[in-house]
């Protein structure tokens, strides 16, 4: 831990913000329209969903486990969400903390099988996801459109800034979930001891810290974290689907690993995620700009994106430990 | 033979609740030289999964894990129906497809030998990556080909018996002979216990890590062939979608620990065909489609809970200290 001190701790995402910046100047020189404050809005308003999802798995693997269920939950999240609101016509604001709640208990329960029982976190969060997606199925194979007046309201609110840029509420209610994660791990004995238990569990044990509590309280912190993610999802595409959010634990753990957070636990920043998801998103929006680029294109850049980064990763922290 | 106990104790289980719904389940008929029945249907089916899985057990048993398989599966069946929509041959589109494979294999094994990252990014790479290459190679198409030898594999008969299933017995009896015969299973389980440890008791421990991936992604690609036989077509889209996650599954029923360290191809077997069987029961008895994964859920659930060695002691607590004195004492 001493080698991450200080500087270190934060080599990682600054590489990754230095990297954010210079796609963001190559791709305002080769695209007209593109260097303006709106594109980089934009990328916030379109990933403000998985932004918090990241956020929830930044914690999962901070302490060295990993949380495989997040993007079925996000789909579960906005399945429940849908179909109360439009059969039995449960205002928003009790079928919101109830989603909530949906998402936090079942991270609870991955959480106390992880602790309890020894099992490793790949499966049970493995069964979690499963779990999630039958739900989904169970409760319709169609989409179900959101119609709710103050819903779909809230969700085409455009908040102006100036110089006519605007974000929407999503993107604050991310940022809030951004500052008081970062206030948590940085501040705080849960996340200290979140640190300690993926630096050495054995060690964060003897010290006295509560490993276990720790340990079920980052997965229902990332359950919770899927859930408003899948509050968020349905404010964006006003409907809940079962195939909604397919693949999005795999884009919340890329975001968290090109942050520069160790999949061994116990070293990263919350911004280094912040600055992850936004690579991701900015990606996109480049492949979006370029226009005759094919999809599959995404995956491929993406991927090679990773390789670059985990390298330079490995660079670095080689370089530290010496 | 314990750590077998359970998960043939599920098989059994799965099998008797298929015989209640359908009594002739256990019947086998041969029909035009061709052998027939549900439990050839679980064989051959799982066929892609239970060779996959083989190549998991051995990629896990050194402390690793693979995710990228199912893009292995998917460019494998696309590049060789590529290669045979373009008449190159059948034997050309075999080789070349598992040729192929075989890189990405000893890529990814490059990667978590030599370059050090961690197994599960390193192949998450390929996993991502790989899926776009796949599409890339079909041009996001589906390619359908029609080819009476390529048909042979997936969906083909050789002496009235499937010919996946053949091919399955026949890399399960090499991987057998070659791990459990020769020392290479020693030298693997040395390497998933303790990388460092067994370089310095003179393995090359590096060389044995690009080899199993180079293995899993082998077995992969022709796992890849079959799907894409059985289907006469390629889709870089969802052929062996998710294949990865049931292999890993198919692992960890058959006993095989995330760990590393040890590793049991009999329990890797059973694990595939017990996730295989699920699925034709849920067939079967009816369950609705829908409701396919929560069954999955809650059957996966209880497999690792019944393994789990603190479930146990919390739940039939004698048991458990007679259990764990004999492994203290073995």
């Amino acid at each position: 831990m001493s080698a991450l001190a200080s500087r270190q701790r934060y080599l990682p995402a600054l590489v990754t913000g230095c990297l954010f910046a210079a796609m963001f100047v190559a791709g305002g020189i080769r695209y007209e329209g593109f260097a303006s404050g709106q594109v980089i809005l934009n990328v916030f308003v379109d990933n403000a969903f998985l932004l918090v999802v990241a956020v929830g798995m930044t914690f999962v693997i901070l302490t060295g486990g990993i949380d495989l269920s997040v993007g079925s939950v996000v789909a579960l999240s906005t399945m429940i969400a849908a179909t109360l609101m439009s059969g039995p016509g449960w205002p928003p604001y009790v079928v919101i903390p109830l989603v909530l709640l949906i998402g936090s208990g079942l991270g609870l329960v991955m959480g106390y099988i992880i602790h309890a029982f020894d099992i490793q976190p790949f499966i049970v969060t493995l069964a979690g996801m499963f779990l999630a997606r039958g739900l989904c199925y169970t409760i319709g194979t169609e989409s179900v459109p959101i119609e709710d007046a103050t819903f779909t309201a809230f969700a085409q609110t455009r908040i102006d800034l100036f110089a006519e840029m605007w974000i929407s509420p999503s993107v604050i209610i991310a940022a809030v979930v951004v500052a008081v994660a970062a206030y948590v791990l940085h501040y705080t004995r849960l996340g200290r001891a979140v640190y300690a238990t993926g630096g050495s569990e054995q060690s964060a044990l003897l010290m006295g810290l509560p490993v276990g509590r720790t340990k079920i309280a980052v997965y229902t912190i990332s359950g919770f974290c899927s859930a408003l993610g899948g509050v968020l999802l349905s404010f964006y595409m006003l409907s809940g689907y079962g195939l909604h959010a397919v693949g999005m634990e795999l884009d919340a753990i890329a975001a968290v690993v090109i942050g520069g957070t160790l999949l061994t636990g116990g070293s990263g920043l919350l911004l280094g995620t912040v600055l992850g998801v936004l690579v991701l998103g900015l990606i996109q929006t480049i492949i979006s700009f370029e226009g005759t680029l094919s999809s599959w294109w995404t995956k491929i850049f993406i991927g090679l994106l990773l390789f670059v980064f985990i390298v330079l990763q490995r660079l670095f922290s080689s370089r530290s430990s010496r | 033979m314990r750590r077998l106990l359970w998960p043939l104790v599920i098989l059994a289980a799965l099998l008797a609740v298929n015989v209640l719904f359908t009594p002739g389940f256990f019947s086998i008929q041969v029909r035009e030289g061709h052998l027939y029945g549900s439990l050839i249907d679980i064989l051959r089916f799982g066929a892609p999964l239970i060779l996959v899985a083989l190549g998991m057990t051995l990629v896990i048993a050194t402390g690793g894990i693979d995710l990228s398989v199912g893009s292995v599966v998917a460019i494998s069946g696309a590049l060789a129906c590529l290669q045979i929509s373009q008449d190159a041959g059948v034997f050309t589109a075999v080789v070349l497809a598992l040729g192929l494979s075989v890189a990405l294999g000893v890529w990814n094994g490059f990667l978590v030998a030599n370059a050090g990252i961690q197994p599960i990014i390193a192949t998450l790479i390929l996993m991502v990556a790989g899926r776009g290459l796949a599409q890339l190679i079909t041009d996001g198409q589906i390619i359908t080909v029609n080819d009476p030898a390529f048909k042979l594999i997936g969906g083909g008969y050789l002496l009235t018996v499937p010919f996946g299933i053949l091919l399955v017995l026949a890399v399960l009896a090499v991987t057998a002979f070659l791990t459990r015969r020769l020392a290479l299973g020693m030298l693997i389980e040395a390497v998933g216990g303790n990388a460092e440890a067994s370089r310095l008791a003179g393995i090359r421990a590096r060389g044995i890590i690009v080899m199993v991936y180079a293995f899993a992604a082998l077995c992969a690609g022709v796992a890849g062939l079959m799907i894409s036989s059985n289907v006469s077509s390629a889709d870089g889209n969802n052929a062996g979608l998710w294949i990865e996650l049931d292999a890993i599954l198919a692992v960890v029923i058959g006993g095989t620990s995330l760990a590393g360290g040890r590793f049991s191809l009999a329990g890797t077997v059973l694990g595939a065909l017990i996730i295989q069987t699920l699925t034709t029961t849920i067939y079967s008895i009816g369950v609705p489609p829908e409701t396919t994964l929560l069954f999955k859920a809650l059957v996966v659930t209880v497999v690792c809970l019944l393994q789990s060695a603190a479930f146990r002691e919390k739940v039939f607590k004698r048991r458990a200290r007679t259990a764990g004195a004999q492994e203290v004492a073995a």
